[in-house]
C-alpha cells in the first residue's frame, strides 16, 4: 500500500536520466547528419488519418474528429507507421525521404515496447533490400560507440542452424514438435492461429535470443506469408524481399524491397481484414490514397523502419526501454 | 470462476496452472514488430516450489488461484498434522507435512508464522528469518572456552540439531538464522 503510494507520488519524474536525454538529441542530430550526407529529405506526413493498417498483427488507436468539413463524428487512426503517406510522396516524385516520428501501437508494452515511441522511416528509389541493409549497416556503425561485424543470414539459414528445421516446407505439426523439443511446455496447449504463429514462436524463443550477438544480424527473404507490404520474389518457395535488423537479440529494424502492384496491394489488404474477421478483431479501413498512389507509379524502392528507443538502448547498455524515454506509458 | 488477462500478469499474480496454484516471478512481453505476441512467465508452483518458464498468446486468460499470505500463530502437532491459529479471530486451520517441509524444525509453539492458504487450506509455512530456541541437550563445554572455533553438536528444544560454539551450555536460548540452519549468537535474556 505505502509503496503504490510512492510510486504514484514519484511518477511526475522523468524515467529516463538528463544524461540519457542528451545521449537521445545526440543520436537524432547524428541521424539527421547522416541522411543530410547520403541524399535523403527529411519530410512529415500526419500522425492521424483516415484510414489504418490492416496488418492483424498491429492495433491501431482510434480518435474522432469534429468540426468544420465534418459535422459528425469522423473517425481517425493514429498511425503505427508513416509508410503510407510516405509512400504517397515517393509516388508524387520525392526521392528519398526520410522521417522521424512518434507512432503508437496499442496493446504494446513491456521491456522493449511502448505503446507510443520513435521510429525512424526512410525510403531510397531504385534500391533493393540488400542493398537496403548495407545503407541501415552504415548508418547503425556510425552511432553506435564502436562499430559492428555485419552478418546476412536468410530466414532459412537461422531456423536451419538454431533449430535444424526448414521453416518454409515445415508443417504447422512439424514447427509444433520442434517448439516441444526446445522445452516450450506450452507448446501442445498453445492454439496458434496459423503456421506464421507458429514460426513466431519459435523465433522469439529459440532464436532470437542468438541473433545480432556483438554483430549487426541481417535476416532476409521471409516465408511469402509473411510479406507484409514487401514484393514476393517467384520461386519454389516463394520468398518475400523483406528484411530485419537484430542486435544483442533484440529486434530493431524491419524492411522491404517495396510491392509496387496496386491490385497485390489491395488483394493482401483484403486478406488482412479477412483475417481480421476471423480473428474477432476490429475491422478497420485499407487506406485508398496509398492505393490510387500505387496505380498512379510507386518508383522502385527499398524502404526501412528503425526503432529509434531500441537503437538508444543499444547505444547506452539499457535493459529495460523506459530507461530511455522520458515518460513511459505508466508515466505519460 | 475468476480469471486474468496476460494484460494483468505482473510478479506476485496468483494463478492457476495444470491444477496448481502458481505465483508469478517475472513476466516479459515478447512480440516480433509484425506477428505474434507473447508472455513468456517464470512461475514458482506453490505446492512444489518449482520454478518454471511458460508461454501465454497475449490476449489469453487464465484462471485465478484463491491463495492468500496470513500471520498465524504455531498451536502444536498431534502427530500428524501441525495446528495454527489465526491470532485475531482464533479460527484454526491445520497443515500436513508436505506444506510445514523445513518449517518443521524450527517451529515453536505460540511463535507467529507465515501460512499461505490455498482454497482456505495451508499449502505453505514459512517461520521468520531469526527464531530464538533453547538448547536441551549438548555436550558439557570446555569451562573458560569463548573461542567459538571448533563447535559441537547441540539439540534444540524443535528437535532440530545446529552446531554451536564450544561454550554454549544446555538452557541457554539461542538465535538462530532458520534460512541456513546456523547459530549466530546467544539470545539475551
Amino acid at each position: 500500500m505505502a509503496l503504490e503510494f510512492d510510486a504514484q507520488h514519484a511518477s511526475w519524474q522523468p524515467s529516463a536520466s538528463l544524461q540519457m536525454l542528451r545521449s537521445r538529441a545526440q543520436l537524432l542530430a547524428t541521424i539527421r547528419g547522416y541522411f543530410e550526407q547520403t541524399g535523403a529529405l527529411e519530410v512529415e506526413t500526419p500522425i492521424c488519418s483516415s484510414f489504418a493498417t490492416t496488418d492483424p498483427a498491429i492495433e491501431s488507436f482510434q480518435l474522432a474528429y469534429t468540426g468544420p468539413g465534418f459535422p459528425a463524428s469522423h473517425p481517425l487512426y493514429l498511425h503505427t507507421s508513416p509508410e503510407f503517406p510516405m509512400k504517397r510522396l515517393l509516388a508524387a516524385g520525392s526521392g528519398a525521404i526520410y522521417q522521424i516520428c512518434k507512432v503508437f501501437r496499442d496493446g504494446e508494452s513491456g521491456r522493449q515496447h511502448n505503446p507510443e515511441f520513435t521510429l525512424l522511416e526512410w525510403y531510397r528509389p531504385d534500391h533493393d533490400h540488400h542493398q537496403l541493409m548495407e545503407d541501415v549497416a552504415a548508418l547503425v556503425n556510425s552511432v553506435l560507440p564502436s562499430p559492428r561485424e555485419i552478418e546476412y543470414l536468410s530466414y532459412h539459414e537461422i531456423f536451419k542452424r538454431h533449430l535444424d528445421i526448414d521453416p518454409h516446407h515445415s508443417t504447422r505439426l512439424q514447427l509444433q514438435q520442434c517448439a516441444k523439443q526446445h522445452h516450450i511446455t506450452d507448446a501442445d496447449r498453445l492454439n496458434l492461429p496459423s503456421k506464421d504463429a507458429w514460426l513466431d514462436l519459435l523465433l522469439t524463443h529459440c532464436i532470437e535470443p542468438q541473433l545480432g550477438k556483438d554483430c549487426l544480424s541481417f535476416i532476409y527473404d521471409y516465408p511469402a506469408s509473411q510479406a507484409s507490404l514487401a514484393k514476393i520474389r517467384a520461386g519454389s518457395p516463394a520468398l518475400a524481399e523483406r528484411f530485419e535488423l537484430y542486435m544483442d537479440g533484440m529486434e530493431l529494424a524491419n524492411g522491404f524491397h517495396e510491392l509496387t502492384h496496386a491490385d497485390e496491394q489491395r488483394e493482401r489488404f483484403n486478406q488482412n481484414i479477412e483475417q481480421r474477421r476471423t480473428n474477432g478483431q476490429p475491422i478497420v479501413p485499407m487506406d485508398e490514397n496509398l492505393l490510387s498512389a500505387i496505380n498512379r507509379g510507386l518508383p522502385n524502392c527499398a524502404g526501412v523502419a528503425m526503432g529509434i528507443d531500441r537503437l538508444l538502448m543499444q547505444i547506452t547498455d539499457a535493459t529495460h526501454i523506459d530507461q530511455v524515454l522520458p515518460f513511459p506509458i505508466t508515466r505519460a | 470462476m475468476a480469471s486474468y488477462s496476460t494484460n494483468e500478469f505482473k510478479g506476485g499474480l496468483k494463478i492457476m496452472l495444470d491444477g496448481d496454484p502458481c505465483s508469478i516471478i517475472e513476466n516479459e512481453f515478447v512480440k516480433p514488430g509484425k506477428g505474434q505476441a507473447f508472455n513468456r512467465v517464470k512461475i514458482r508452483n506453490l505446492k512444489n516450489g518449482r520454478v518454471i518458464e511458460r508461454t501465454f498468446k497475449s490476449g489469453e486468460s487464465v484462471e485465478a488461484a484463491d491463495v492468500i499470505e496470513t500471520n498465524y500463530q504455531y498451536l502444536y502437532n498431534d502427530g500428524e498434522f501441525w495446528h495454527f491459529m489465526d491470532p485475531d479471530t482464533f479460527e484454526q486451520v491445520s497443515a500436513d507435512a508436505a506444506a510445514v517441509g523445513e518449517a518443521t524444525k524450527w517451529l515453536k509453539e505460540q511463535d507467529l508464522c507465515t501460512v499461505t492458504l490455498w482454497n482456505g487450506a495451508p499449502i505453505i509455512v514459512e517461520v521468520p528469518n531469526f527464531v530464538i530456541l533453547t538448547v536441551t541437550d549438548t555436550d558439557p563445554g570446555l569451562k573458560g572456552d569463548t573461542s567459538g572455533g571448533g563447535g559441537k553438536p547441540a539439540t534444540l528444544e524443535t528437535g532440530a540439531v545446529v552446531r554451536v560454539p564450544l561454550f554454549v551450555q544446555i538452557g541457554e536460548a539461542l538465535k538462530i538464522d532458520t534460512r541456513t540452519g546456523e547459530y549466530v549468537s546467544r539470545a539475551g535474556k
